[in-house]
């Protein structure tokens, strides 16, 4: 199938495009050149007047597995009022912050987006995930491991065997048809399991007497060494805690020059501030960000109503428990991880919660380079996905945000930086930070542009004034070439591919593993990995 | 005599071996055609060990054969399965899950069916 | 052809046991080795002879045979689609995709064992963890209302009271174990301490012992039939373990209050991790039952009693749970997966069954299956097809086909029915 889409304003930062009028054209889901399109074969749009951006790419979400599944199952409450019929081939779903598969699919082509990545998996129920995405439509995905816990890597830290290190969690990539190493409060989770934490990056790990530096360090090396498309993938120490920008600027020293991406960025950019509510100190994180070149980081935005709040962060989620009596999931998965869940409501009228939407509003404007700064609301951590239309307004119209800032409680407000950040995203920079630069983050060649042999994902929209309408309305969204989404509705539902990688390592590991799982597992080494059974289908993108 | 006892029921081991081999199967009729009870209640009802007693409910009415267990004063087991749901209710209290634990049931040696209660 | 095949999952209970050895000559299974004497009917009273489907007890080939189904399906105004624990997750969520397809109500064998839980953990949450966090950590065992010496053979073994792990080099050992039950129980002779409930006050028992880890004094000095002297030495010790895990089954979602002892339960549990970490394990039943809540809620945000009659999920138990459905006449028609309701329901609901026409899939027979409308012999997975289930620890386990029968899966008769209907 051909598909032209003719004169539109085109936003294509990787190819330097900055709402040049052209035509894309697109031959079986692949963009080709205007002279090996067909034209008149072709399936053409007239786009005069219109925006033409590649798919949207989410480098950070929960939208499937275990975390996800006990947040949905944990929250009818959540389901009700945002319900979706079936039609046609379309099928039915629930769900506000934790939407149900189908309905994931289908909310993000309303967007406009094409590309999520499952931000965290525990390899033990990584089966779990595959199954979940297999039924997630309209998007290509992948899945983040988690290791920054896990038992065989800090027993290799420990050892001084960083060799072993390394073919292990090769190994473990492919075992679980993962795409990048996922670290969530390294060591933390693990003394979780012990009823306590850590809170320096020097802390011990109980057990192993490793450190959260070193845990870093090993994993970041790992990622680089074996040449995977994402770098290591990083949830900090002391997430939401007072402490956690001093110990987020002492992460990115202790990365010492390697490549790293930091999620949710805004949790973990808070100072203590007078009377228990914490300060945003965007300033120096985002210092420490700007003068560190392979660092990209996502921000988390903080969206006023309902959330889920959902990671393998044990002792965080606990600490939300108790600090809001709202009902509570722990999870403590053996050898390798563990998580919680806690539903909350943020509003403005609360000082922690406005200081937590304007550390990432100040993040935001204060991080320089667009290519290292990715829109995400953690979701649904920090809101939903749905959300990010009115994210995209909030940088892109300092009127409105400034409106926003002054619903905020006067003591998140007071002393902040914020209303005297004048900057407006442009609409190739919201290309940027939603599109262009995750694919690169995520070694994604394919994805986030409209250049010869980048995919078919295409999502256009009609410029107004009001940039969260435009955005939560797409005119047209293509998967592949194929129309999904029509003036902000699903049309269609079309398979998406799931992305992992498959790095080199010395075989000579798995004999060791198969003598390891029976002491450390309760499921047998044969069994572990996802490529047995069913099987996971996957799309190996390549090291280098 | 007839009594009002509670009644519990359950998986047993012979039960789950029961039912691979056929809800006709005799394992399956003789793993879930018992009822176990307190020996001093058995005694007082004059229900003999290894004899027939008539257990019934609003629901229905089935015959289980008497064992001596160690359960408690005023509580019967019978093993899950097709006989002992017949004196089970439909009620779920809204959720779903009927009563198949703490069903009150009336229960005599088979003969005294008539018996007073 | 003699094979042997390691590291099979026997799909009994919620244990999902993965480190069978089953010797097959053909499709005759000959031997099993370290299955349980639950596990092992799985496989040695396994019929592998292909069948062909029935229609009214005729013999038909396949096609007539999902005609007939989809004609039943497509004539009904209320059809009910129930079952699924004895099924992969492939086969439940393609039961999930022909509800959506034809407005049906979907409920599994959930809602007659942890349905409650499930209410439970909506209501209050729970915290748990993996089962070899139990074997690897536990220090102190509570199992409550449960009977795993009788339900899950190997769970003792494998993971709990005597399993060896890094924290419990000396297997029990290494742990105190108490059982709470409303009579002694196989179980109950193997723990160190024995608190015999009255029936019915669980509630009231828990509810006592969250006063206690409160440091308050109840007025009474015994509850439920226990001491109060006992229940705070239970407190005591769960206060100070170093990881407790409680177990909780059918004697808490099966007795009167069901989810308020539950939701019980986890907020006692959720109380000590003040003190002490401290979580809880549901002793889900049939082989993947878990996977059915798990896919129920993926595709519809609800973990069982889903009805699509409006065309969206709606979630109601005591409405959309089968035994309702069946019990008050509202269920026109039926697709049962892999599950008797005919004989593990009230009589009164099962005759419903007797009433409506029925689909039946099976791999053996069944009550309901023997007066079904249509009946398709199925493949089992697990022995002759191969799938995903989900521990009861909602780890995804993968099973094995161990012999090659040619017998069709109920993923392949989902599939052609769905098509039929549409």
């Amino acid at each position: 199938m051909i598909l032209g889409i003719l004169g539109g304003r085109i936003y294509d930062p990787r190819n330097g495009k900055d709402g040049e009028v052209g035509d894309i054209w697109v031959k079986d889901g692949r963009v080709v050149a205007p002279e090996d399109a067909d034209r008149e074969a072709a399936q053409t749009v007239d786009a005069a007047g219109l925006v033409v951006m590649p798919g949207g790419v989410d480098i950070h979400a929960h939208i499937v597995g275990s975390e996800v599944n006990s947040g949905r199952k944990l929250r009818p409450e959540d389901h009700r009022g945002h319900e979706r019929a079936r039609s046609g081939n379309l099928r039915a779903g629930a769900g506000g912050t934790v939407p149900s598969t189908y309905l994931t699919g289908y909310l993000y082509s309303e967007l406009g987006y094409t590309t999520v990545m499952q931000a965290s998996a525990a390899p033990l129920v990584v089966r779990h995930t595959h199954e979940e995405l297999e039924d997630v439509p309209n998007l290509d995905k992948g899945a983040f491991i988690v290791m920054g816990n896990n038992h065989f890597v800090m027993q290799c830290i420990a050892d001084k065997q960083p060799e072993k290190a390394r073919d292990y969690v090769a190994w473990l990539l492919r075992a679980s048809r993962g795409y990048a190493i996922k670290i969530v409060n390294p060591g933390g989770v693990e003394n979780w399991k012990w009823g306590k934490n850590v809170a320096e990056l020097d802390d011990g790990v109980i057990g192993y007497g490793v450190t959260p530096r070193q845990i870093v360090q090993t994993l970041a090396s790992i990622a680089d060494g074996l040449g995977l498309p994402h770098a290591v993938h990083i949830h900090g120490i002391n997430l939401g805690r007072h402490t956690s920008a001093r110990t987020t600027v002492e992460m990115i020293a202790a990365l010492d020059g390697h490549r790293a991406h930091l999620c949710h960025l805004q949790f973990l950019s808070y100072g203590a501030g007078r009377g228990h509510v914490h300060r945003s100190e965007a300033t120096a994180v985002a210092a420490a960000v700007n003068a560190s070149a392979g660092l990209t980081v996502d921000i988390g935005q903080v969206i006023f109503g309902d959330a889920t709040t959902m990671t393998c962060d044990g002792p965080l989620q606990y600490g939300l428990h108790r600090t809001t009596g709202h009902k509570w999931i722990n999870d403590d998965v053996e050898g390798e991880s563990g998580g919680g869940i806690v539903p909350i409501t943020y509003k403005p009228s609360n000082p922690i919660n406005g200081t937590m939407w304007l550390t990432g509003m100040e993040l935001f404007l204060l991080i320089d380079d667009p290519w290292r700064v990715f829109l995400s609301t953690d979701h649904p951590n920090a809101g939903p996905f749905t959300s990010y239309p009115q994210v995209i307004r909030l940088l892109m119209d300092r009127d409105y945000r400034r409106e926003m800032f002054d619903s905020l409680h006067p003591r998140a407000r007071r002393g902040a930086l914020l209303p005297e950040l004048d900057r407006e995203y442009s609409l190739g920079e919201i290309a940027v930070i939603s599109r262009a630069g995750p694919a690169r983050a995520l070694g994604l060649e394919h994805k986030g542009h409209l250049g010869v042999g980048a995919d078919g994902d295409i999502a256009v929209y009609e410029e107004c004034a009001d940039k969260e309408a435009m955005f939560a309305h797409p005119r047209y969204v293509y998967k592949g070439g194929e129309l999904v989404a029509r003036d902000g509705a699903v049309v269609a539902d079309v398979t998406g591919r799931t992305f992992s990688v498959a790095p080199e390592y010395d075989m000579g590991i798995e004999a060791e593993l198969r003598e390891y799982f029976k002491k450390a597992y309760t499921v047998s080494f044969d069994n572990y990995s996802v490529l047995a059974g069913h099987g996971a289908a996957t799309e190996i993108v390549a090291c280098g | 005599m007839s009594e009002r006892l509670t009644m519990v029921t359950g998986r047993t081991r012979k039960q789950a071996i029961g039912m691979h081999k056929g809800k006709d199967s005799p394992e399956y009729r003789e793993a879930t055609g018992l009822v176990e009870m307190n020996p001093e209640d058995m005694a007082r009802l004059n229900i003999e060990d290894g004899g027939q007693v008539l257990i019934r409910t609003a629901e229905g009415e089935v015959e289980l054969t008497a064992h001596a267990g160690s359960l408690p004063a005023g509580l019967v087991f019978v093993p899950m399965g097709t006989l002992v749901n017949r004196l089970i209710g439909t009620e779920t209290m809204g959720t779903g899950m009927p009563s198949f634990k703490g069903q009150t049931v009336d229960i005599a040696p088979v003969g005294e069916r008539e018996g007073s209660s | 052809m003699s094979t042997v095949v390691e590291h099979v999952t026997c799909t009994f209970c919620g244990c999902l046991c993965d480190d069978l050895t089953v010797e097959a000559e053909g499709t005759e299974i000959r031997k099993v080795r370290l299955a349980c004497s639950s596990g092992q009917g799985i496989f040695m009273d396994y019929d592998p002879r292909p069948r062909q489907p029935l229609v009214d007890g005729r013999e038909v080939e396949w096609e007539e045979a999902v005609a007939e189904a989809a004609a039943i399906l497509s004539a009904s105004d209320s059809p009910l689609i129930y079952g699924l624990s004895s099924s992969a997750s492939e086969a439940q969520r393609k039961a999930v995709a022909l509800a959506d397809r034809i407005g049906a109500v979907i409920d599994s064998t959930s809602s007659v064992c942890h349905g409650p839980t499930g209410l439970a953990m909506q209501a209050v949450g729970e915290p748990t963890c993996t089962l070899g966090e139990v074997r690897d950590r536990a220090d102190l065992l509570v199992f409550w209302g449960c009977n795993p010496d009788a339900s899950h053979l190997r769970h003792f073994p494998r993971f709990s009271l005597t399993a060896k792990g890094a924290l419990t080099p000396n297997g029990r050992a290494d742990r105190t174990v108490y059982v709470v039950d409303v009579r002694p129980t196989g179980s109950s002779k193997k723990a160190d301490h024995f608190l015999q409930v009255d029936i019915g006050t669980d509630f009231e028992v828990l509810t006592t012992l969250r006063l206690l880890v409160k440091g308050l004094e109840p007025s009474v000095d015994i509850v439920g039939g226990v001491p109060v002297t006992e229940l705070k030495e239970l407190v005591e010790r769960m206060k100070s373990c170093r990881y407790g895990v409680a177990f909780m089954g059918m004697g808490l979602t099966m007795a009167s209050a069901r989810q308020l002892n539950v939701a019980e339960l986890f907020t006692l549990v959720a109380e000590l991790n003040e003190f002490a970490k401290f979580s809880v394990i549901p002793m889900r039943g049939h082989g993947n039952v878990t996977g059915a809540d798990q896919v129920l809620s993926w595709t519809t945000g609800y973990p069982f009693a889903v009805s699509f009659a409006r065309g969206y999920p709606q979630f109601s138990p005591g409405e959309f749970s089968a035994v309702d459905m069946l019990a008050r006449r509202a269920a026109d028609a039926a697709v049962i997966i892999a599950s008797d309701p005919g004989a593990h329901f009230p009589a009164a609901a099962a005759a419903h069954l007797e009433r409506i026409p029925t689909i039946v899939l099976d791999h053996g027979p069944s009550v309901v299956a023997s007066h079904a409308h249509v009946l398709f012999p199925t493949a089992a997975y697990g022995v002759d097809a191969a799938g995903t289930a989900y521990r009861m620890d909602n780890v995804p386990i993968p099973l094995k086909s161990v012999i090659s029968t040619g017998r069709v899966t109920d993923e392949e008769i989902l599939d052609r029915i769905i098509e039929a209907v549409a």
